[in-house]
């Protein structure tokens, strides 16, 4: 059954229809992922999906963009990956220019500005919960700990660049691993 | 021009946003303030439209910043650009899942790169607070930090979070909420 070819248009359209379907970022794609292509269409096994979304979670890159590529590559090589992925960006730009396009002609209403005012309380609370599981996965130790509060005071009072903190902080890791005799 | 600058800041970003779409928030805060696009009660307002809108919230807030700089096709290159490496990655892994996660070295340095990114969120989200909380006009001296302080907002923002924590509902649900309150009551 997986090696039914799949057409690219398929491809696009059934990403692009899970992209819509998910609220709220990567994590919320998974079940859906798991309905539409393992239990619906039979693109992937379950054990395809794990493996798929352990891969999207330390590679660079959003993580649904990650598993799209994935899925797409299994099915049709380097074009059903470009197919998929795309499938996936595309609702994001058109619904996002729409609403932001209609944004920009109500923002100068008092009502608005107060709604916004309000919704901004509300992310940063989300945010902050959302920040809990990759926490608890980023700070392990003691040296993760001082990583983070490094980082912190280098980029919120120093303005360091944070692609370069990110690769200082990668380079750290590698460094003292190596030193204690962890990595080989 | 502009839309290739923005597609290259935007591949920048899409490489070393590790960890999902909430780790592009501190690199658009960073885009925002050095390239002067964007202040950061605009980067809330994104944040939360990106949220509350269907899609994966590091596409959506390319999308979005890339409309704010130059339009719809700004919104285009800028998610052009972000999937561009991830795509590259996994084109490039796609062979070898199985030793890719077995990597040691790949996982060592993702453990310190995670860190990192803990540390630029909340970096961005203490900036964020800042704004939401505090009455920015009166900010600016020490002396005025008191009168600052918008209580009607701190305790909105505690009882956000607390009920975030304990009914786990959908986020849309909270975001509908606080519009809802934003209508009757000025923060």
């Amino acid at each position: 059954m997986l090696k039914q070819k799949t057409s690219l248009f398929e491809l696009f359209i059934t990403f692009a229809k899970i992209s819509v379907m998910t609220f709220g970022g990567g994590y919320a794609m998974l079940p859906l992922i798991e309905r539409e292509l393992v239990a619906k269409k039979h693109w992937i096994d379950q054990k395809d999906l794990l493996e798929f979304f352990a891969v999207s979670q330390i590679t660079p890159g959003v993580i649904a963009v990650n598993a799209a590529s994935l899925i797409g590559q299994r099915r049709r090589g380097i074009i059903g990956l470009v197919a998929a992925t795309l499938g996936v960006a595309a609702p994001s730009v058109i619904i996002i220019t729409i609403v932001a396009a209609f944004l920009s002609n109500i923002m100068q209403f008092e009502i608005v500005g107060n709604i916004f005012a309000a919704l901004r309380i509300a992310v940063a609370a989300l945010i902050i919960n959302a920040l809990f599981p990759l926490f608890k996965k980023g700070i392990t130790g003691i040296f993760t700990g001082l990583l983070f509060l490094i980082t912190f005071i280098a980029f919120y009072f120093f303005k360091i660049s944070p692609i370069l903190l990110v690769i200082l902080c990668a380079a750290a890791t590698l460094i003292v691993a190596k030193a204690k005799g962890a990595l080989k | 021009m502009i839309l290739l600058a923005l597609y290259l800041d935007f591949f920048k970003i899409g490489l070393f946003a590790l960890g999902g779409g909430l780790a592009t928030i501190p690199f658009i805060y960073e885009l925002g303030y050095s390239a002067g696009f964007f202040n950061a009660s605009e980067i809330a307002n994104m944040i939360a439209v990106a949220q509350s809108m269907p899609g994966p919230i590091g596409i959506n807030m390319a999308s979005y910043a890339g409309f704010k700089v130059a339009g719809f096709w700004g919104a285009v290159s800028a998610a052009l650009g972000v999937i561009t490496a991830p795509m590259i990655t996994i084109a490039i892994i796609a062979k070898a899942l199985q030793k890719f996660i077995h990597n040691k070295y790949a996982a060592v340095a993702f453990g310190g790169a995670i860190a990192c990114v803990c540390a630029l969120i909340s970096a961005a989200v203490f900036d964020m607070l800042k704004t939401a909380l505090l009455r920015p006009e009166i900010t600016q001296t020490l002396e005025g930090l008191v009168d600052a302080i918008a209580m009607k907002n701190i305790i909105f923002f505690i009882v956000i979070f607390f009920a975030i924590r304990k009914f786990k509902w959908h986020p849309f649900i909270y975001i509908c909420l606080a519009a809802c309150g934003g209508c009757f009551v000025k923060f």
